[in-house]
């Protein structure tokens, strides 16, 4: 047991590495929710839909509990929880749910152009069925401009989509208003939560929300689970996506994984405890993070707001810089790169274009991501390292050449590839 | 991704970062890319008197792929004539590194990026035409 346990003082400082900077990708399991988890993998295994005996019994009270403890994270009623396999299923049910379900009525969906892939795909997939999709911009803040919103509403309107806080960005849009303004015109509102819950207070009552996305592995729960909240008054109508024995109010057949839903409720319980101290911590380690960059290096920007954000989330782009290019030089870091939306992709991100941030500076950003096990030293030692690499790949960059010149990179005509 | 040795060694020890000062008669100075595509490489010649490439600078905006190229591409030009130099293709550099098909570009433009700096050269050096010299960009 003690042979690997090498803590020497000299390595005190120094973290574990690669440090991990990408809280917005996944979340380690808390080892609480671990712990929460376990009996029901081998001597609790029973199925929590067997009404006749107590190994079922015993597994429908974790399921229900945890469905409490997801509930009161957001202000709900346990009866308006459905378990799913994650924030994908959940946006996909939602969105395509209440399309399906209104398609006589009702043809037309709006959402925003930063939302995630599977929102937007889900919408494309929509329009190839005879949808009208609108697809709101944002300001160049990341933020929805309500005006706009209101004026895409038509009687026509089935549903809102507009998720919590981006994944890229960490912005976290008007929720509160958007959902007075769909309460106003009768259309229900959607929200993707999986970067917001837990760690941004959420109340579907007070911000009218009607159904809402939830992820287990964003708030250090297991991966493979997620929930989808559905307002119960007023009621709101779907179509279920996968059949069979009628589970989760005939909204989602299939047998629920006990641990997974276990795990996810012990993780929205820690996350009510907590967030508060969580928050304030995170956002001190982030102010140290951007702060010890901006002296150091000239020529960075943030992308999206700074006080409408999650604490735990950075996006900085490194003028002249490639981001790829960074991320090879700080191996010792694991961020993820605003460059490219896949390492296969040589797109700048999507959502740092609708931000007007020009290809040239998208191609130069980086995600950085704090969450409950960072720490000071974790954020020095990435300052240290970014800062060197940054350095280093400038003085090797044509680009900062010119820029140190005087010559103004937009003045050349380059031959696009 | 995994990334090849050699490849891994041009990024973190790039050979002949630099630049010439491309008003110079013996420089010939190629800029290929764009900032909006996410690479733009810089490669400097400098011929001496018998013809061959005496001396190649570079500099690169981009992945580690187009750094590893165009440094690459610096250490095959020297002591080439530039009718050699301009044979080298970018089926060679990709090969070398072994890049991964999503990077083919790089070599692409790493192959661009020499003979533009060719090109340079002998325009700069051309017998004397009548409208003078022309700016490397």
């Amino acid at each position: 047991m003690n042979s690997m346990n090498n803590s020497s003082p000299i390595l005190e400082n120094r973290p574990k590495l690669p440090v991990y900077l990408d809280y917005q990708a996944t979340t380690p399991c808390d080892p609480r929710v671990v712990q929460a988890m376990l009996p029901y993998f081998t001597e609790k295994f029973g199925n929590p839909h067997s009404r006749n005996h107590s190994y079922g019994w015993e597994s429908e009270e974790a399921v229900e509990k945890a469905r409490a403890q997801i509930a009161a994270l957001i202000g709900a009623d346990e009866k308006e929880i459905i378990f799913t396999s994650g924030a994908t299923e959940s946006n996909n049910l939602a969105i395509k749910g209440v399309a399906h379900f209104q398609k006589d009525r009702k043809n037309h969906i709006i959402t925003v152009v930063t939302e995630h892939k599977c929102v937007l795909d889900s919408c494309r997939h929509l329009e190839l069925e005879g949808f009208k999709v609108t697809y709101l911009p944002v300001k160049q803040d990341g933020l929805l401009d309500l005006e706009v919103l209101k004026a895409a509403i038509t009687d026509q309107t089935a549903i809102v989509s507009v998720m919590a806080v981006n994944n890229e960005i960490g912005v976290i849009q008007p929720i509160a208003e958007i959902g007075a303004i769909c309460r106003e015109r009768g259309v229900v509102f959607h929200t993707d939560a999986a970067q917001a819950a837990g760690k941004i207070p959420l109340d579907v009552n007070a911000m009218k929300i009607d159904l809402m996305s939830i992820s287990g592995h964003k708030i250090y729960g297991p991966k493979g689970i997620g929930a989808l909240y559905v307002r119960r008054k007023p009621r709101v109508r779907m179509e279920a996506m996968i059949h069979g024995g009628g589970q989760e109010r005939g909204f989602r057949s299939g047998t629920l994984p006990t641990p997974l839903c276990v795990g996810l409720g012990e993780a929205c319980a820690i996350a009510q405890k907590e967030m508060g101290s969580e928050a304030e911590r995170l956002k001190s380690l982030r102010d140290r993070l951007f702060s010890g960059l901006k002296a150091k290096l000239p020529d960075i920007y943030l992308n999206g707001d700074l006080d409408q954000r999650i604490p735990g989330n950075l996006n900085i782009s490194f003028a002249y810089v490639e981001g790829e290019g960074l991320m090879m030089g700080i191996k010792e870091l694991a961020v993820s790169s605003g460059s490219a939306c896949t390492s296969a992709s040589l797109e700048p991100s999507y959502v740092l274009r609708a931000l007007g941030v020009e290809e040239e500076l998208a191609h130069t950003s980086l995600r950085l991501g704090l969450g409950r096990f960072s720490t000071e030293q974790d954020v020095d030692y990435a300052i240290e390292h970014i800062v060197q690499a940054v350095a280093r790949l400038r003085e090797m960059s044509p680009l900062w050449e010119m820029a140190q010149e005087g010559i103004d990179i937009k003045s050349i005509e380059w031959a696009e590839h | 991704m995994a990334y090849s040795e050699k490849l891994l060694d041009h990024y973190d020890n790039p050979r002949n970062i630099g630049s010439f000062d491309k008003t110079e008669g013996d420089v010939g100075t190629g800029l290929v890319g764009a900032p909006a595509c996410g690479d733009v490489m810089k490669l400097q010649i400098k011929v001496g008197p018998d013809g061959k490439i005496a001396d190649a600078k570079f500099k690169t905006f981009g992945c580690g792929s187009a750094i590893a190229s165009s440094s690459l591409a610096t250490e095959w030009v020297k002591g080439k004539t530039l009718d050699e130099a301009e044979k080298i293709k970018n089926t060679e550099i990709a090969q070398h590194l072994s890049l991964p098909p999503v990077k083919i570009h790089c070599s692409v433009l790493a192959e661009d990026a020499i003979k533009a700096a060719i090109k340079d050269f002998r325009t700069k050096n051309e017998p004397k035409s009548a409208s003078g010299d022309k700016a490397a960009e």
